[in-house]
C-alpha cells in the first residue's frame, strides 16, 4: 500500500500538517509553539518517508519509478500522474531535507505570525515535492505556480523593509516567466494531444514549433533559476526574505528552473536545444563573470550570496546545455550541492543577523574571537561555495568545466575565470565578517552558535563533505537516468539531421 | 399549435412566486422585506429544482419561440444559483443601510426569470422581451437606494445607455428581419446556410446586435457605464450585477453566434476578437489605478468579460464549454469576494476603499484567507479554480490557433495579478487599523464559506463541474 502511493503521501502530508495546524486553538504563544512542533514533525515524517524513497529506489533503473497514475481533468485527458527518475529523486529528497531545517532556523527568529508562517512553509513544501514529481505538465505547472503564493507571503509578511517591493517583483517576474510556459503547454496539448510527459517525450514536435516552445519554456526557466539578464528579482527577494524564506529559496527554488530544463527542454526539444546552444553558453557565461564582478562589490551579506547564486547557476545552464552526460551530471550535481551550500551560508548569515540585526558587512569583523565554531562552520561553507577539492561544490563545477571544454574552449576558459572570481569574493566576504580588527563592540560579544543553531548547520557540514569525498554517492542514483537523457537527445538529433535528407512526412496530429 | 408549456415550468413557478410575493409585500409593508427574501431564495432554489428534472429537449416550443435545450438548463441553473447567493447576501445589508424595501428580491426574481428566458431564446422577438425585462429590473435595482445621489446617478446612466444598447439590438434584429425575412433562429439559420454569399444587410445588422449586446457584457468599448454603475449602486447591487447578468447576456451571446449566425463565423469573429482583445487590456490596465473596491471590482469583470469573449471567438465546443466554466467559477469567485465587500463597515459606515482593508488579517483572519485565496484565484494562480476557469479558455484559443488572444490573455493576466495581489498586500502587508463591526450575518459567513470551499476544492473532482458544462456545450453545436 505504501508503495502504491508514495509519492502523493509525500507530496499531501505537508498539507494535513497544515490542516492540524489550522485547528490548533489557544493564546498566541501556545499556538505558535504548537505550530512549530506540529510543523517540525511533519516535515521530518515527510523526510522520514523521502529517505525510504530513496532507500527504495532502484538506481540501475533508468525510467521513472514509483508510478502513480488517475484520471482527474478526465474531459481534457490530462491524469494525476506522478513518479521519479535519477534526476527528480534527489531534488525531492533535497526539499525535505531543506524544509525541517528552515523551521528549526526560524523557530525563534519568527516572532509574530508563527502559525502562519508554519502552514505556509508547509504548504511550499508540498508544492515543491509535487513539482519534482509530477509527470504530466498541467500538474507541473500547477505545483510550479502553486509555490509563488506562500513565497509570496513569506516575503511579504515576515521580510524586511523592501519586502512589499521584493515580494511583487518576485511574484510578477516569475509569474510572467511561467504564463507564457502555459500557452506552450497547451500548444503541445493541441499538437500531440496529450500533456503526459512521458508521451510527450515519446512524440516530438516539429522543429519549426519546438523553438516557439523552447523559447517559451526558457522563459518561465530562466526567470526562476535565475539567468543573466533576467535575475534581478532575485537579489531583491533574498534579502528581504526572512532567514528560512531565503534557504529555501536558494536551496530549492531555483533548482526548480534547473530540473525544468532537464525535464522539458532536453527531451522536449531536442531540435531547439540544439539550436539556441550557443545563445544559452554566452548567457551562462555572462551569468557567471558579470554576477561574479557585481557580488565583489556588495556591501550586504545576503545581495552577496544572491549573486553568487546566481554565478553558480550559470555553471548548471552551461552544462545542462552541453548536452553530454558529463556536462548533465556536474549540473545536477552543482544544483544538489549549490542547494546545501547556499542554504547553509544563508543560515550562517541568518545566525550573525538574529544577533546584531544587520546584514552589512562592514558592521561585522573579529567574529572569529568570540565564535570560533561558527568560524569554522562558516569556513567550511564558504571553501564549498568556492569550490575547493574535498567539498561538494568542486565536484559540480570540475564535472561542468571537463564538458564545456570538450564542446567549447573559448565557453570553458571564461567560465573557468569565474571560479577565480568566485573564489575572491567569497574570501573577502569572510575575511572582513570573520577575520579583521573588531571595530565594533556588539560584533565583537556576541555568543557563539548555540546548541540549535549547531545542530542546524552539523548536517549540512557533513554532507557537503562527504558528497565532496563520496561523489558517488550521488552519481550513482543521478547516472543511468541522465545516460538516458542524453542518449535520447543524441538519438533524435540524429534522426532529425538524417530527416534533413528525405522528404518532409506530413505532421501527424494524434489524438484529433 | 403546440401548446408544451412543460420547458416553460422553472420560469413560469419563478414568475408566480415574483407576483405571489408582490401581494404579501403589498400586504404587510416592508417589514416583511426579509421574510420576502428568504421565501425569493427559496423559489429560486425551487426553480433550480424544476429545472433539473425538467427534460431538456432540442425541440423549440411555442412556435419556436423557446428552447429548454441542455445548454440552457446549464445556465439557468447557474444563473438562480447566483441569483440565492445574491438574495442572501443582500438582507442584511439592505437593512443596515435602510433601504429594506420588499421590491428588492422581488425585482431580483423576475430579472432572473427575464435571464432565463434569454438563455432560452430560439427567436429574435424572446430574446428581446427577456432581454428587456431582465434590464428594466436591473435599472431599478441600479437606483435603488433613492436617497443616494450617487445610486440615482447609477440608475440613471445605466437606464440611459442601456436604452440606447437596446436601440441597437433592435435595429440589428430589425434589419436581420428586413434582409432575411424572419426572426426565428433556426429559420436564420436555414436562410444564411442556403445562401451562397451572405449580404451586406444582414452583417450589418449582426453588428448592431453585436454592439447591443457588447453593452450588456460590459465589453469594451461599451464598458463606461460598469465602473460608475458599479460604485454608484448599493453595494449588495453591484454584488449581483457583477454575478449574475453577464452570464445571461453571455448565454444569449453564445446561442445568438453559434446557433443562427454559426456560418458567419468569419464576420462575427473580428469583431468579438477586438472586443475581446479590448477588454482584457482595458480591464487589466485601468484596474490598476482604482483605489475603490468596486470600481476596481468593475474593471476586473471588464477584464474577465475579455477572457470568455476568447471562448467565444473559438466558436466550437471547446470554447463554449471553457465559456461555461469560466463563468460559472467567475460567479462563484465574485460571490466570495462580495460577501467580504458587503463586511467592510466601521462604525455603521460603508467602506469602500482598498486602503480600507488595511491589517484584516490581524483582526479578521478568516476574512482576510477567504479573501486572499479568492485574489488568488482571481488572478489564476493554481492550485485554486480560477486557474482552471483561465485553463480551458487558453487551450481554447490554443487549439482554435488564436495564439496572439492566448498571449494577450496571458500577459494581461499577469497584469491583473498585480491589483489582486495589491489586495492581498493591503490585508496582510499593511499596519491594521480600527477592526470592523462586528456581527457579520450568517448568509454572508456562508456564502464565503461556500465560495472558498468550491475555489479550494475544485482541483480534487473537477470532473463533475466540468462534464456538465463539456455537455452542455455539445448541445449548443447539435444541430
Amino acid at each position: 500500500m505504501i508503495e502504491f502511493s508514495l509519492l502523493s503521501i509525500m507530496t499531501f502530508l505537508p498539507l494535513a500538517g497544515c490542516l492540524i495546524i489550522l485547528m490548533i486553538r489557544g493564546d498566541e504563544e501556545t499556538v505558535g509553539k504548537n505550530a512549530k512542533y506540529m510543523a517540525l514533525y511533519t516535515s521530518l515524517f515527510t523526510l522520514a518517508f523521502a529517505v525510504y524513497m530513496v532507500i527504495r529506489f532502484e538506481p540501475l533503473d533508468d525510467g521513472f519509478q514509483f508510478v502513480e497514475h488517475s484520471g482527474w481533468l478526465k474531459t481534457f485527458g490530462i491524469n494525476y500522474h506522478m513518479g521519479v527518475d535519477g534526476i527528480s529523486v534527489l531534488f525531492v529528497l533535497l526539499a525535505t531535507f531543506l524544509t525541517p531545517i528552515c523551521i528549526l532556523s526560524a523557530w525563534s527568529s519568527i516572532k509574530t505570525r508563527v502559525k502562519e508562517f508554519m502552514i505556509a512553509f508547509l504548504v511550499l513544501e508540498s508544492f515543491m515535492i509535487g513539482t519534482f514529481c509530477a509527470l504530466d505538465t498541467i500538474l507541473f505547472y500547477t505545483f510550479f505556480e502553486g509555490v509563488l503564493i506562500p513565497m509570496f507571503l513569506i516575503i511579504g509578511v515576515w521580510g524586511g523593509k523592501r519586502r512589499v517591493y521584493a515580494s511583487y517583483k518576485f511574484f510578477l517576474y516569475t509569474l510572467l516567466g511561467s504564463v507564457l510556459m502555459l500557452v506552450a503547454i497547451l500548444t503541445l496539448y493541441a499538437q500531440v494531444g496529450s500533456t503526459d510527459i512521458p508521451t510527450l517525450m515519446a512524440n516530438p514536435v516539429s522543429p519549426e514549433i519546438q523553438k516557439w516552445l523552447w523559447i517559451a519554456f526558457f522563459a518561465s526557466f530562466a526567470v526562476k533559476m535565475p539567468m543573466w539578464p533576467v535575475h534581478t528579482w532575485l537579489p531583491d527577494a533574498h534579502v528581504e526574505a526572512p532567514t528560512a524564506g531565503s534557504v529555501i529559496l536558494a536551496g530549492v527554488l531555483l533548482k526548480m528552473g534547473g530540473y525544468g530544463f532537464l525535464r522539458f527542454s532536453l527531451p522536449l526539444f531536442p531540435d531547439a536545444t540544439a539550436f539556441f546552444t550557443d545563445f544559452v553558453y554566452w548567457l551562462s557565461v555572462i551569468a557567471i563573470i558579470y554576477t561574479s564582478l557585481v557580488a565583489l562589490v556588495q556591501t550586504d551579506m545576503k545581495k552577496l550570496i544572491a549573486y553568487s547564486s546566481v554565478a553558480h547557476m550559470g555553471y548548471v545552464t552551461l552544462g545542462i546545455f552541453t548536452a553530454t552526460v558529463v556536462g548533465v551530471e556536474g549540473a545536477v550535481y552543482q544544483m544538489l550541492s549549490h542547494g546545501l551550500i547556499s542554504g547553509a551560508l544563508f543560515l550562517c548569515v541568518g545566525v550573525v543577523y538574529d544577533r546584531l540585526h544587520t546584514r552589512e558587512i562592514a558592521r561585522y569583523g573579529g567574529v572569529v574571537k568570540n565564535m570560533p565554531k561558527y568560524a569554522t562552520v562558516f569556513m567550511i561553507f564558504m571553501l564549498g561555495s568556492v569550490g575547493l577539492p574535498g567539498t561538494s561544490g568542486f565536484v559540480g563545477e570540475f564535472l561542468v568545466l571537463l564538458a564545456a571544454f570538450k564542446v567549447n574552449t573559448t565557453i570553458a576558459f571564461l567560465a573557468a575565470s569565474g571560479l577565480v572570481l568566485g573564489a575572491a569574493y567569497m574570501l573577502v566576504l569572510y575575511r572582513k565578517v570573520v577575520f579583521g580588527p573588531t571595530e565594533h563592540s556588539d560584533a565583537a560579544s556576541m555568543q557563539d552558535l548555540n546548541p540549535r543553531e549547531f545542530w542546524l548547520l552539523a548536517p549540512l557540514v557533513v554532507l557537503v563533505i562527504y558528497f565532496g569525498v563520496f561523489p558517488s554517492a550521488i552519481t550513482s542514483i543521478t547516472s543511468p537516468a541522465i545516460e538516458k537523457l542524453v542518449s535520447n537527445y543524441n538519438a533524435h538529433l540524429a534522426a532529425s539531421a538524417e530527416a534533413v535528407d528525405t522528404p518532409l512526412q506530413p505532421l501527424e496530429n494524434e489524438g484529433h | 399549435m403546440d401548446l408544451n408549456l412543460v420547458p416553460l415550468l422553472p420560469e413560469i413557478f419563478l414568475a408566480i412566486s415574483a407576483m405571489g410575493l408582490l401581494l404579501v409585500g403589498a400586504n404587510f409593508g416592508n417589514e416583511s422585506t426579509k421574510v420576502i427574501s428568504w421565501y425569493a431564495a427559496l423559489a429560486a432554489f425551487v426553480a433550480i429544482m424544476i429545472t433539473l428534472n425538467v427534460p431538456s429537449d432540442e425541440e423549440a416550443v411555442l412556435n419556436g419561440l423557446f428552447k429548454l435545450d441542455l445548454f440552457a438548463s446549464v445556465m439557468k441553473i447557474i444563473i438562480l444559483i447566483g441569483v440565492i447567493a445574491s438574495i442572501s447576501l443582500s438582507v442584511r445589508y439592505l437593512i443596515q443601510q435602510g433601504i429594506a424595501r420588499f421590491e428588492y428580491p422581488i425585482l431580483i426574481l423576475l430579472s432572473a426569470v427575464g435571464m432565463m428566458v434569454m438563455v432560452s431564446a430560439n427567436n429574435m422577438l424572446s430574446l428581446y422581451v427577456g432581454l428587456e425585462l431582465q434590464s428594466l429590473a436591473l435599472y431599478v435595482l441600479a437606483a435603488f437606494n433613492r436617497n443616494s445621489l450617487k445610486s440615482s446617478e447609477a440608475g440613471i446612466k445605466y437606464f440611459i445607455l442601456g436604452a440606447l444598447s437596446s436601440g441597437f439590438l433592435l435595429f440589428g434584429i430589425s434589419l436581420i428581419y428586413g434582409f432575411t425575412g424572419t426572426i426565428d433562429f433556426e429559420v436564420i439559420q436555414n436562410t444564411l446556410m442556403a445562401t451562397e454569399t451572405i449580404g451586406f444587410g444582414v452583417t450589418f445588422g449582426l453588428v448592431f446586435i453585436l454592439a447591443g449586446l457588447a453593452f450588456k457584457v460590459s465589453a469594451v468599448p461599451f464598458h463606461m457605464w460598469t465602473p460608475d454603475v458599479y460604485q454608484g449602486a448599493p453595494t449588495c447591487v453591484t454584488a449581483f450585477f457583477a454575478m449574475v447578468p453577464k452570464i445571461a447576456a453571455m448565454g444569449l451571446l453564445m446561442r445568438l453566434l453559434f446557433e443562427p449566425f454559426g456560418i458567419m463565423a468569419d464576420q462575427w469573429g473580428q469583431i468579438v476578437y477586438f472586443l475581446a482583445v479590448a477588454s482584457m487590456i482595458v480591464g487589466a490596465f485601468a484596474a490598476i489605478a482604482q483605489d475603490n473596491i468596486k470600481r476596481l471590482l468593475a474593471y476586473s469583470s471588464i477584464g474577465n468579460m475579455g477572457y470568455v469573449l476568447i471562448g467565444i471567438v473559438a466558436g466550437n465546443e471547446v470554447g463554449a464549454s471553457a465559456v461555461m466554466l469560466y463563468l460559472f467559477i467567475y460567479m462563484i469567485m465574485t460571490a466570495g469576494v462580495f460577501a467580504v465587500v458587503l463586511c467592510m463597515r466601521r462604525n455603521d459606515h460603508v467602506l469602500e476603499n482598498i486602503s480600507d482593508l488595511s491589517g484584516l488579517s490581524r483582526h479578521n483572519p478568516a476574512l482576510a484567507y477567504g479573501m486572499a485565496i479568492l485574489m488568488f484565484s482571481m488572478a489564476g494562480i493554481p492550485p485554486f479554480a480560477g486557474f482552471f476557469g483561465k485553463l480551458a479558455i487558453f487551450n481554447a484559443a490554443v487549439e482554435a490557433e488564436l495564439y496572439v488572444l492566448a498571449v494577450v490573455g496571458v500577459l494581461t493576466s499577469v497584469i491583473g495579478a498585480y491589483y489582486y495581489l495589491r489586495i492581498i498586500k493591503v490585508m496582510f502587508f499593511d499596519e491594521p487599523v480600527d477592526a470592523y463591526d462586528s456581527g457579520f450575518p450568517l448568509a454572508r459567513k456562508i456564502v464565503l464559506t461556500l465560495s472558498v470551499l468550491f475555489i479550494v476544492g475544485f482541483i480534487i473532482k473537477p470532473g463533475v463541474v466540468l462534464n456538465a458544462m463539456q455537455a452542455a456545450a455539445s448541445s449548443l453545436f447539435v444541430g
